[in-house]
């Protein structure tokens, strides 16, 4: 049972997170966005969204840093367990609050306001329970964790085996022996991760961070660029090119 | 210098009736879909008025365009790339559909289906939105032909600087009221701050003709360039997620034919043609320091299409030579540049505009007739400028960012040329002195007047088509009209009725597109599956989608092929 969910899921989930994303990024750029519905109601997107978005990003920095770095790392430059327990703790449990009361609005909103709830499809209506659920089960691990005494030590049981996971050699053991909440938490990040490129989420991987180096005007020639997905075409003889054509 | 082609436009509103026909025959080419009820490409304003969507000349509210930041250099309007990635995921400043209008149809069965009763069954509206009933407050052009302008005109952003600058002269008084039309489609410029806010880089210029187009399987729905737009000419698909904008009819450009706006005129009041402008010194234009300055700076950007050295120098940059003899016989560089008649829309957003309007001076005629003046005589007319029923200042704020004398100088020249050619046609004598009153000579003036009242298709319409050397490249990659429910749709995929890869409108999907589009609801994912190889049919017996499907009251005789 352990190896199934924790030596076999990852890696479905990784490969399906890959895979569909590669498959959706060839094959539907067309229906690649946010999916925005700022058109129909503003007034408490403009509270929920950031609150739910920047949130999130800290969510995501702190994932990265209690699971990518080792424990013995940060002990390495003198930073205690519980030191960094603490600060994870107070961080993480004001950004995945802020993460859950922003979302907590943005689905209000998105069941109370007529149009936009008529613009939300079954696939949202499942992503969004995924991500509650991941959000709201991860919050409780953290909470459970932290008051139940026993600590829970995520970096010596989850972390370890994420780390082994990508060097193919999956440590099922320290997972296994992770506390419930983790476990429970942990499928749902699994659950999320697969689905992931099939729904509106793949909006954050072209997150438009190349913004800050293009340049204001974009010229570009009638059709330079063919569908994606189609094969490029052989050229027959040189086009009557502007120079603009090759920059 | 770099030397570029811009596809470029010149309104005469002198001849615009405010009939629609060209918002309507758009509407009906590009945006009578799902998720762009709302949207008019090409909209007809009656000014004064607040326009559509409602007062989007208010830049201190919406923040569009460009602005000269404390350096002086060119900055948008809306804030800079940083603080634009930190406000992505609210956009602070962006038209709710409110500030457009909530779109509707009627509940046109309940006319047919309606039980018998003592009642009249009536149509009522429903909105296009939420499906349910709605009342209509407002639409794209709610206050046409100064509807509630004596309630709303005060609302008109121009009227609000104008009155505050001039001390209260545009009165609403039913007596001394006035109007004009100002048809609106984007303005292709040559600075585009939608372009500059977009993000993702999905919205380009076409390097050979300047037209500006959102490339939609690169746009993620940021909606940034909404906001950026100082004409609000970019609109938000709500059923796609994109961004959507005029086309300038690009398919129709391509093979020399005029916009459907243009050549569905009736009062033949557009002009298309080439104007070859230097890339390299736009930015240096746009910031100019001197907003009333900006138009000048603008016309020098266009180039004159005979002198040798620009010749030369566009062909160094690859522009055929069929397109320079176009951007000779061009009547938008011609009205712009050589007559100094047409005038660019809010020059003071900065962003370059290169659609051009004439602004009206008939009110000044019918004025002085009303009056028992000569309505044609030059020096009547010209004396009359000032007095114009349209306030000069108020065209001057739409045209010139507030400097009447160059408004004033082209409703001299119009009032001149009038006045000249009523010589040639009743005295049979050309007044050479009244060109050269306003610097002009007589044969520019017929040529302009030939230009303006003669107005002959293919004086108006000068359009290279576009070089088609690989042309074959496109076959089968898509037609350019695969956007959602458009003549060449996408099929039915994984993510919805717009997902999925462009499918070209075949003998084989004729039947399926067409049940599909005349549906009324969502056409199952089946009906789009159901396609036939005809080279696999042996033209016995009816495979499902070859043909229409028969409904089972049809005569058998009838369904067979």
């Amino acid at each position: 049972m352990s190896v199934v969910l924790w030596g076999v899921l990852p890696y479905l989930a990784i490969v399906t997170l890959v895979g569909g994303t590669i498959w959706r990024y060839r094959y539907d750029q067309f229906g690649w966005t946010t999916r925005s519905s700022q058109l129909y109601e503003s007034r408490l997107l403009r509270i929920g969204s950031p609150l739910f978005h920047f949130g999130l990003v800290f969510v995501i920095v702190g994932h990265i840093g209690g699971l990518v770095i080792p424990m013995s790392w940060t002990e390495a430059v003198g930073i205690t367990q519980e030191q960094y327990h603490a600060v994870a703790l107070s961080v993480g449990g004001v950004a995945g609050f802020c993460t859950l009361v922003g979302i907590a609005i943005l689905v209000y909103r998105r069941r109370r306001t007529g149009p936009v709830f008529m613009a939300t499809t079954k696939n949202d209506k499942l992503m969004y329970v995924v991500l509650v659920g991941a959000i709201v089960l991860g919050l409780w691990a953290t909470l459970a964790g932290a008051t139940a005494g026993h600590e829970g030590n995520y970096r010596e049981t989850v972390s370890p085996w994420f780390r082994s996971i990508f060097v193919l050699q999956p440590d099922v053991a320290s997972m296994a022996a992770a506390p419930l909440p983790f476990q429970i938490h942990t499928l749902t990040g699994l659950a999320l991760i697969a689905i992931f490129p099939f729904t509106r989420l793949v909006h954050a991987f072209t997150a438009p961070l190349h913004y800050l180096f293009r340049p204001y005007i974009v010229y570009r020639s009638r059709d330079a660029r063919p569908t994606p997905g189609a094969s490029a075409p052989r050229r027959g003889w040189d086009p009557v090119g502007t120079r603009d054509r090759d920059r | 210098m770099r030397v570029m082609a811009q596809m470029a436009m010149v309104m005469n509103l002198d001849k615009c009736i405010g009939c629609h026909t060209c918002s309507v025959t758009c509407k009906q080419a590009w945006t009578n879909r799902a998720g762009v009820e709302y949207v008019w490409f090409n909209n007809v304003e009656t000014r004064p008025g607040q326009g559509y969507p409602r007062r989007y000349e208010d830049q201190e509210t919406w923040r569009g365009g460009w602005t000269l930041n404390k350096r002086g250099r060119l900055a948008l309007k809306a804030g800079g790339r940083v603080k634009k990635l930190l406000t992505i995921f609210a956009s602070p400043v962006q038209p709710k559909l409110e500030d457009y209008y909530e779109p509707w149809t009627y509940d046109y069965e309940t006319l047919v289906d309606a039980p018998l009763g003592d009642d009249f069954p009536v149509a009522r509206p429903k909105s296009l939105i939420t499906g349910e009933d709605t009342k209509i407050r407002w639409s794209a052009n709610w206050d046409d032909d100064l509807g509630g302008v004596t309630e709303a005109g005060h609302l008109d952003p121009m009227v609000e600087k104008v009155r505050a600058e001039s001390e209260d002269r545009i009165r609403f008084e039913f007596e001394r009221t006035f109007m004009m039309y100002l048809p609106r489609i984007c303005e292709h410029c040559l600075n585009p701050s939608c372009m500059a806010s977009c993000p993702s880089g999905a919205i380009y210029k076409r390097a050979e003709d300047g037209i500006v187009l959102v490339d939609q399987d690169r746009c993620r729905g940021w909606r940034q360039c909404v906001t950026g737009c100082p004409y609000k000419k970019i609109y938000f698909n709500h059923k796609t997620g994109k961004a959507e904008k005029c086309t300038f009819c690009y398919p129709r450009i391509e093979v020399g034919l005029p916009t459907v706006c243009s050549e569905t005129c009736v009062g033949r009041l557009r002009y298309i043609g080439l104007v070859l402008y230097d890339a390299d010194r736009v930015t240096a234009a746009a910031s100019v320091k001197d907003e009333r300055a900006l138009y000048e700076a603008q016309l020098d950007l266009m180039l004159d299409p005979n002198d040798p050295t620009v010749v030369a120098a566009a062909r160094e940059q690859g522009i055929p030579q069929d397109w320079l003899d176009a951007a000779v016989r061009s009547p938008v560089y011609a009205l712009a540049k050589t007559y100094r008649v047409a005038l660019p829309l809010h020059p003071e957003y900065r962003t370059m505009p290169m659609v051009w309007y004439v602004p009206p001076l008939s009110p000044v005629v019918d004025l002085l007739r009303e009056q028992g003046h000569d309505a044609e005589d030059h020096g009547n007319l010209f004396g009359a400028i000032e007095a114009l029923r349209i306030p000069v200042e108020y065209l001057a704020s739409l045209f010139s960012a507030g400097d009447t004398e160059v408004v004033t100088g082209v409703l001299r020249r119009l009032a001149a040329m009038r006045a000249y050619l009523r010589g040639i046609t009743l005295e049979d004598d050309a007044v050479e002195a009244v060109p050269r009153s306003v610097g002009m000579t007589g044969t520019t003036m017929y040529a302009m007047y030939r230009l303006l009242a003669i107005a002959k298709y293919a004086d108006r319409y000068v359009i290279p088509k576009a070089h088609e050397e690989r042309g074959h490249e496109l076959e089968e990659l898509g037609c350019s009209l695969d956007y959602d429910e458009g003549p060449g749709m996408y099929e039915s995929a994984a993510f919805g009725e717009a997902s999925g890869r462009p499918v070209p409108v075949a003998v084989e999907t004729f039947h399926a597109l067409k049940q599909r589009q005349t549906s009324e609801g969502i056409a199952p994912s089946e009906s789009m599956r159901g396609r036939v190889n005809l080279l696999n049919w042996d033209g016995v017996g009816t495979p499902p989608g070859l043909f229409p499907e028969h409904h089972a009251g049809d005569a058998p005789g009838e369904a067979a092929p």
